[in-house]
């Protein structure tokens, strides 16, 4: 079925598709929609699942936590400082490898007060243990949301599904909806490997002592350590699950093919302009302008920041000229935090392009297609070998 | 991409309704054979009574620009008090098209310098007759629009508005998006 | 799809006495129960079990006469603390002589819920 709605209502859809179990949120400019159209759909028992309000964003993640860990899918979404007040479980939920989604509606981080959008908030966040997907349409967003739930459940990795706060929270677009009944054949029922249950008592994530220890049993039971690095390990092989997840619904819905990094006129390109978000969407009318001046440009959209895509961003843009990145958030006195990690990336490899970082957008700041276009022009121009330099910037619309 | 996507800028009043005028244009473009359509209000707050503005796109392509518009094909306009208080002609392409609801006829708007097409209809009144309260302008403004950019045929949009406000508000709201389409004047 | 390959790694602790080891030599007070006030072994049915459920350790056993496994019991005194008729008290080690501290190691004293799996 095609509708015509907003970013947040096509969040809400794929939640209530995905026969979420326990919801639990505090709403939060612009998330706020979303949660709403879960609340209601509770209520009008169109979705057959748990609403906790909650009186916070630490107490939404903690309610996830428990749901999870008793066998319920649990959902929850923010933006910024809901996202940054709910930090301390983020990582909780990670380091207990429990399975849940939660939209990261993105927005600017105060101070000075800021409820627009820019992508700092779940950027900061990179390092807390969870997947990051990125949507760049209300498509991606409602696909994501489903295909996030098997990779989470599959993985035991919580995953967070970012959009861009207005750009696509706020905008209205068409999107299919697919069938309840192919969701459910793709998406079975939620069982977690520990459920905390009365007929088997556990206490997770006990303390957990330097070193490993023996268990009752008298089995090696793995210390913080083990625990930390499997969940690198295993981060590192959802790529390779959320590619083989994807092939599975494009089966069922007809769309998918490139979970990871979509590549738009790359084929021949000497320059690439790289993004994470809506921003991806709008550098290929910026290519196709480009291209009809003899350009050859195209555009790489990211739709995974964590784990980070590095094989494939290596095969990807390894041998390019210039790599251009875009990027909505930056980590203060150095860059753009996806401009280091395609650098960290590219090190080491025969034939490295030259890379140009731009920041845009920042609590709102308005942008153009034509500001992607002349910070494209300005990058190609310049001499070979006067690449930018990690920690240089290009600020797009300062003064505006 | 860029000129084939018809631009087209909705300014009202927070509460008049603007946003929910766009999406009944929107729905009903989309039905009408343009799979591009997004819409979005102004980012951010809106407040009662203040000004605001609804980003429409049009396109028989997908749209991948999602940024508020600044260079508008078409700038609709839901109550002629607005121009008191915004530039509604802020960016507006050389014989852009301006959709006004006025009683005032072509000396609502003296042009500014620019060169426009200008479309007017006392909605207020028509909408009144229509059997709507007065101030409900948001539906006969959609007539207006019809009128001067008849990219969607009337009865399309007149279907739009009565599955949005359905069989207790649906009729008068109806009548006033014909009234007003009736009524409109290319000054 | 098979996911043989991802070991899920946890730090869970399933009940079970022992999950630190020998703890009953940590213990300065023992657990004694005088079994003449407690209920259940008092009236003969399976009632009460405070003691039961309130150890931290999983130590004290759900039987008519609940029995500490004093292998284990670290002496914190929660049970004796919870015991409505205040049927346990916390003896000094000291009082006990080398020989009563071998009988520790009783076999059969040995409490539920140590199945992992």
């Amino acid at each position: 079925m095609q509708v015509f709605d907003s970013g947040n209502v096509a969040a809400a859809t794929s939640v209530k598709l995905a026969r979420v179990q326990v919801v639990a949120a505090y709403p939060i400019t612009p998330q706020t929609p979303l949660t709403e159209k879960l609340s209601q759909y509770v209520d009008s028992q169109v979705m057959d699942a748990e609403y906790v309000a909650v009186e916070s964003e630490h107490s939404a993640m903690a309610v996830c936590i428990g749901a999870s860990s008793a066998g319920a899918r649990a959902f929850t979404a923010t933006s910024s400082h809901g996202l940054l007040y709910m930090a301390e479980q983020l990582h909780w939920t990670a380091g207990a490898r429990l399975p849940m989604v939660m939209c990261v509606v993105n927005r600017a981080v105060g101070a000075p007060f800021s409820i627009w959008n820019d992508q700092q908030d779940s950027i900061s966040q990179r390092d807390c243990g969870w997947i990051q997907l990125y949507a760049s349409d209300h498509q991606e967003i409602l696909d994501t949301v489903i295909k996030a739930y098997r990779l989470s459940e599959r993985i035991c990795i919580p995953v967070m599904v970012c959009y861009d706060g207005y750009y696509l929270s706020h905008t209205y677009m068409p999107y299919r909806v697919p069938e309840q009944s192919a969701v459910d054949a793709f998406l079975p029922p939620y069982t977690y490997r520990h459920t905390l249950g009365p007929e088997k008592p556990t206490s997770l994530n006990t303390v957990t002592l330097p070193g490993g220890r023996t268990d009752i049993h008298g089995n090696f039971a793995p210390g913080y350590m083990e625990l930390r690095e499997s969940l690198d390990s295993e981060m590192k092989k959802a790529v390779a699950i959320y590619s083989e997840i994807d092939a599975e619904y494009l089966d069922i819905a007809g769309r998918g093919g490139d979970p990871i990094v979509q590549c738009y006129l790359c084929d021949d390109a000497e320059y690439v302009a790289v993004a994470l978000g809506s921003m991806g969407r709008q550098l290929h009318d910026v290519a196709d302008g480009l291209r009809e001046e003899g350009i050859k440009i195209g555009v790489l959209s990211l739709a995974m920041f964590r784990p980070f895509p590095a094989d494939i961003l290596r095969a990807q843009l390894s041998g390019r000229k210039a790599l251009i990145v875009f990027e909505k958030a930056f980590s203060p006195g150095q860059s753009g935090a996806l401009r280091s990690e395609l650098q960290a990336a590219l090190y080491g490899e025969a034939s490295q392009p030259e890379l140009f970082n731009y920041i845009l957008g920042l609590g709102g700041r308005s942008y153009s297609s034509v500001d992607f276009r002349s910070s494209i022009i300005e990058s190609i121009q310049r001499k070979p070998g006067e690449t930018g330099r990690c920690e240089e910037i290009g600020w797009i619309g300062l003064g505006r | 991409m860029r000129d084939k996507t018809i631009q087209i800028r909705w300014h009202g009043r927070g509460g008049q309704g603007a946003i929910t005028a766009a999406k009944i244009f929107a729905h009903a473009a989309f039905g009408a054979d343009y799979p591009g359509v997004v819409m979005a209000p102004s980012f951010g707050t809106e407040r009662r009574g203040a000004p605001v503005e609804v980003s429409l796109k049009i396109s028989k392509a997908r749209i991948n620009d999602l940024c508020p518009i600044e260079n508008p094909d078409v700038v609709v306009v839901l109550d002629d008090s607005i121009l008191r208080d915004a530039d509604v002609c802020k960016g507006i392409k050389p014989e852009g098209l301006l959709v006004i609801n006025t009683a005032r006829g072509k000396d609502v708007y003296e042009g500014n310098g620019k060169e426009l097409r200008l479309a007017t209809a006392d909605v207020t009144r028509l909408a009144e007759e229509a059997g709507l309260k007065r101030g409900i302008v948001n539906t006969g403004i959609i007539g207006a629009l019809a009128k001067a950019l008849p990219i969607v045929p009337l009865q399309t949009l007149l279907d739009a508005i009565a599955t949005e406000f359905g069989k207790a508000r649906g009729p008068a709201n109806v009548e006033a998006a014909r009234l007003s389409h009736e009524h409109t004047r290319m000054e | 799809m098979a996911d043989d390959d991802l070991r899920v790694l946890t730090s869970d602790s399933y009940a079970g006495p022992g999950d630190a080891g020998r703890t009953g030599a940590w213990r300065v007070l023992r657990p004694v129960i005088d079994y003449e006030k407690c209920a259940p072994a008092k009236s003969g049915k399976a009632a009460c079990f405070l003691c039961w459920l309130y150890c931290p350790d999983n130590v004290v056993s759900k039987t008519l006469e609940p029995k500490i496994d004093l292998v284990y019991c670290k002496g914190c005194g929660i049970c004796a603390e919870e015991c409505p008729p205040h049927a346990i008290a916390m003896v000094e080690e000291s009082k006990f002589s080398d020989l009563e501290a071998a009988d520790m190691v009783q076999a059969g004293a040995v409490t539920a819920g140590a199945d992992r799996d």
